[in-house]
């Protein structure tokens, strides 16, 4: 048995019952990194030495009985822009490669209470802007089932860290889809929950009112495992939603019977390449014979979506990145004359492309006499989008989409066409405008052999039936990872000797 | 100056409020403390920490708003103003523009003109800023937080008020109101109340309103009131020499009796103001806002009337007491405890003000304890000690907090009341003032206070007045 082919809830229960040690799964975990790493790029930073420590702990609590949840000893990696004490939080960007936090992030210490073992923190794209982990200051991520390709973004390091056995669960946060879009890219499976169901406190904010923290992992079963441990009502987050049907774990039952699921027709249009259109709607038809009512509707207003989340997403991004200046952390210009100069200099060097396009996207629908014109109108047509939603979801439990119009594309193709990058959210970022719940599981390949992902996305605080949908399909179809992730880190490392865990000690590549 | 002009006065007072920890984060509010110690993620501007509202700042505001009969804004929301500066951690101030807390309210002002009233524009909710300090020596900055994330209200004045005059009278009266709900100190000097005055002058008559600057740096009353004449002559000698009055911040420097232009209009920055994504509208529920009407406290205009009707004080005496907080709590405490309020009032009014004023210090840095005064109140009236022994004791509790029950036991100030040792004293002044004792039976009265004064001084001043009185008549009169 190769241990990194177990989900994270089957490696769990091996571990409570004593087959497998935690320190065998951390070290089985670190060793594929060892081999893969040097290709993929999945970590900013890897804490081989915390992780084993940690695993050491979390292992005598385990014997001890203290610790008898489905997570305990199970490791895991965690996005970078999630604060953890003492371990290095970059968000992939050269103004915070120095940036080590004091406290930690709450979904985090919701996994540490769960016995969770943290390997490192994963790559995305500088900020999370961006759909591809190619933004990254530290290097893109590349695509597990074929490295030409991206992994998307922008949780792309985590996706691909799950899809390549580099951890067994990961922890991702999507603002406009970047949970679900790199986990369709991936062949992975990845929940954005409602707005307010994860604490949002120690994740770096890009866009406040839309940022969640979700799980990502190898199926449904392990999301809504993991969805359970990090969601909890914190008083430290003002946008926090004190919810009292935590128990995802129960909606995991394979009955759709009945089960009302629309099919958006504005959704299958032009740009939708024919592959994942064909693979989605094949979907649609196996839970159709599982018993689901599934119907085609129209939700309408699908093409405000994007100007109205660059909006709202750039002109939040534009004030929550205004705190790193070079004054309190992170990089500061080596050289400067005064005040103004040093912030100046300070940021243009700190921030890539993409997070200055988007500064001064978003400083721009804000600025005096803008605001009513951009800003106001954007934050209108949100609303009118959750109506939208709202009366789809009176006809329907579910609905179904794409969560990409493409497979993953081919690596540098996106950054030179921003826009033609920005259109690429079209089925995820309406979900994060409206405060719902959506998962991407995996549903199908395209002719070259890429990943295709379907969307199930939920009315607010009704993750329980996208978990059972996807439950539900995930039955028909065995998880499938890449052949990268097949070899294994022991054999490759026996090959290859200690290939580079470099430590990338936070120079940008 | 030939034409006559109009002063033309609006003003913005930051209050600092009165709640222990600060207005987005536990940590405390407390003065002083070295720097950078009331601080944590929130109040620095960490990466990845969020805000979360302090509920008292809600209820100072909302008090306050109700107290100046301002309108409330039952759904309110935080907006950020987004600005540079390394005082404010996060580079946006998070403030209420849109939906401020209070709207719409006024004041009424009395002064020598008669009573006024002063519109208030509105009330909202904001952060106080760090504090830069400027190492001269090493050529370098460095930012203390300890204020940063203090709750304040800002109060933004209608531009009702025409002369210095009226600006003190409706910062006065702002301050009492305030004191009074408990919602802040309101010290001027130590920052937790600012003005800045906003004024033009027009014509007299004159339909549209003059150009206005805005002037801060204003520490004191008197610092006010010579701020508004200075800018107003300013403005005035621009107007006659044909020139124009720019819109702009000034900055007052007292010491000099002078402002400078710190930004004009066109510096303006564009703060980008938009709602806080981290924090959720506040609603105010009609129970809320009737639960803290209820828990108004006497306001100065209502103490004012009781203090006349309910203890027989006068007016002045009134106003006096109930002019400052503090001296009010004083005087209710003390006279809760020996029931004398009338003793109480003339206590404050006349020696407590004396020793104020021989000391330069305002009414509100009265400390006196209620106790120690009720104390001397009592002994007093149970003829423990005279009144003028009382003087010396108020002095010793005024200026050391001395309990006086020890104070006169330590030092033997009791009232002498024996009359054989009276009498023994008394019997040897006469003997020794031969002279006085006949001009007394000639009839002059007045050399009978001679012997008492003389008997008075030899007691130390201890002795019981109307006893040794009594005395010296009936020894005199043998």
């Amino acid at each position: 048995m190769n241990i990194l082919e177990l989900t994270a809830v089957q490696l769990g229960k091996k571990i409570q019952a004593g087959e497998i040690g935690v320190a065998e799964a951390t070290k089985a975990s670190l060793a594929q990194m060892c081999a893969l790493e040097p290709t993929l790029n999945c970590y900013v930073t890897i804490d081989e030495e915390g992780a084993l420590a940690r695993a050491a702990q979390v292992q005598e609590r385990i014997s001890a009985g203290e610790l008898t949840g489905p997570l305990a000893g199970v490791p895991v990696a965690v996005k970078d822009n999630m604060c953890t004490a003492g371990l290095r939080t970059t968000c992939s960007s050269n103004i915070l490669a120095n940036f080590v936090p004091t406290f930690t992030a709450e979904a985090v210490l919701n996994l540490e209470k769960a016995g969770a073992v943290i390997l490192g923190k994963t790559n995305m794209d500088e900020f999370a802007m961006g759909s591809t982990t190619e933004t990254s200051a530290f290097g893109e991520t590349k695509n597990p089932w074929d490295t030409e390709h991206v992994p998307g973004g922008s949780s792309g390091g985590s996706c691909a860290a799950v899809a390549a056995n580099e951890c067994f669960y990961a922890l991702g946060s999507d603002t406009g889809g970047s949970i679900r879009q790199p986990s369709s890219f991936c062949g992975v499976t990845g929940i954005k929950p409602t707005y307010g169901t994860v604490s949002r406190y120690g994740l770096v904010a890009y866009g406040s009112s839309l940022d969640q923290i979700g799980p990502v992992a190898k199926d449904v079963t392990d999301c809504a495992t993991i969805l359970e441990a990090i969601a909890s009502h914190d008083k430290k987050d003002s946008t926090s939603v004190a919810r009292t049907d935590g128990n995802f774990t129960a909606a995991l039952v394979d009955d759709v019977k009945g089960l009302r699921i629309g099919i958006p027709r504005d959704y299958f249009g032009d740009g939708l390449n024919e592959d994942v259109r064909d693979a989605i709607l094949a979907a649609a038809k196996v839970l159709a014979a599982k018993g689901a009512v599934v119907e085609e509707f129209d939700l309408s207003l699908v093409e405000y979506a994007i100007p109205a989340y660059y909006v709202i997403a750039s002109a939040e991004a534009s004030s929550n990145l205004s705190r790193f200046d070079g004054v309190k952390y992170g990089y500061r210009t080596a050289e400067y004359a005064g005040l103004h100069n040093m912030y100046k200099k300070s940021r243009s060097e700190g921030f890539g492309a993409e997070v200055k396009r988007r500064i001064m996207l978003g400083s721009f629908v804000l600025s005096s006499g803008y605001y009513d014109a951009y800003y106001l109108k954007a934050l209108r047509t949100k609303a009118l989008i959750k109506q939208a939603f709202d009366k789809a979801f009176a006809s329907f439990d579910v609905i179904l989409a794409p969560a990409s119009p493409t497979t993953a594309p081919r690596l540098g193709e996106s950054l030179s066409d921003p826009l033609q990058m920005y259109l690429g959210d079209i089925y995820t970022i309406s979900v994060n405008l409206a405060g719902l719940p959506g998962m991407t599981v995996p549903c199908g390949k395209d002719k070259n052999g890429l990943p295709i992902g379907m969307q199930l996305i939920g009315d607010c605080f009704q993750e329980d039936k996208i978990i059972r949908a996807g439950y539900a399909f995930e039955q028909s179809r065995a998880y499938e990872g890449p052949e990268l992730a097949k070899r294994t880190g022991a054999e490759l490392a026996g090959k290859a000797g200690a290939p580079g865990m470099e430590d990338k000690g936070g120079v940008a590549r | 100056m030939s034409k006559q002009y109009e002063t033309v006065i609006g003003l913005e007072v930051h209050v600092e409020l009165a709640t222990k920890t600060k207005i987005f984060c536990g940590c405390s509010t407390a003065f002083g403390g070295a720097p950078n110690t009331h601080t944590c993620p929130v109040c620095t501007g960490m990466p990845g920490s969020l805000p979360v509202l302090n509920r008292q700042v809600v209820e100072y505001a909302l008090a306050v708003g109700l107290a100046t009969n301002c309108g409330i804004n039952q759904y309110c929301k935080f907006d950020r103003k987004n600005y540079f500066y390394p005082d404010n951690p996060q580079n946006y101030q998070i403030s209420q523009l849109y939906l401020p807390i209070c709207h719409d309210g006024w004041v009424e002002i009395e002064t020598a003109a008669g009573t006024k009233k002063i519109g208030i524009h509105e009330i909202h909710m904001e952060e106080d800023a760090g504090k830069l300090i400027h190492d001269e020596w090493a050529d370098c900055s460095l930012v203390d937080f300890n204020r940063s994330g203090v709750p304040l209200i800002e109060i933004v004045s209608e531009p009702d008020m025409r002369s210095a005059d009226e600006v003190i009278a409706y910062l006065e009266k702002l301050r009492l109101i305030i004191q009074y709900l408990g919602a802040s100190d309101c010290k001027l000097q130590e920052g937790s109340m600012r003005a800045d005055v906003n004024l033009s002058v027009r014509e007299a008559g004159a339909a549209e309103y003059g150009t206005r600057t805005e002037m801060k740096n204003l520490n004191s009353f008197k610092a006010i009131a010579r701020a508004i004449e200075g800018e107003r002559t300013r403005q005035i000698e621009l107007i006659e020499e044909g020139r124009k009055v720019i819109q702009e911040t000034r900055r007052w420097d007292d010491n000099k009796e002078s402002s400078r232009a710190m930004r004009s209009k066109e510096d303006a920055q564009d703060y980008r103001y938009f709602p806080d994504p981290d924090l959720v509208p506040v609603v105010i529920s009609d129970e809320w806002i009737a639960a803290v009407k209820a828990r108004q406290p006497e306001l100065r205009t209502e103490k004012l009337a009781r203090y006349q009707a309910e203890f027989g004080l006068p007016q002045y005496d009134a106003e006096i007491l109930t002019g400052t907080k503090s001296l009010a709590d004083i005087f209710e405490a003390t006279t809760a405890l020996c029931g004398k309020p009338k003793e109480v009032s003339n206590w404050l009014m006349t020696d407590a003000m004396r020793l104020l004023k021989e000391n330069g210090m305002d009414a509100d840095q009265l400390t006196i304890s209620p106790s120690n005064l009720a104390k001397l109140i009592d002994m007093v009236d149970k003829n423990v000690i005279n009144r003028t022994v009382a003087r010396t004791v108020f002095e010793e509790i005024f200026a050391n907090g001395v309990d006086p029950e020890q104070y006169v036991e330590e030092k033997g100030l009791k009232v002498v009341n024996d009359e054989g040792a009276l009498a023994k004293t008394i019997a040897e002044i006469i003997a020794k003032n031969p002279q006085s004792a006949m001009d007394f039976k000639a009839g002059k009265e007045k050399a009978m206070g001679f012997i008492v004064g003389q008997t008075m001084r030899a007691m130390k001043g201890k002795a019981d007045p109307a006893l040794v009185n009594k005395l010296v008549r009936e020894q005199l009169s043998k």
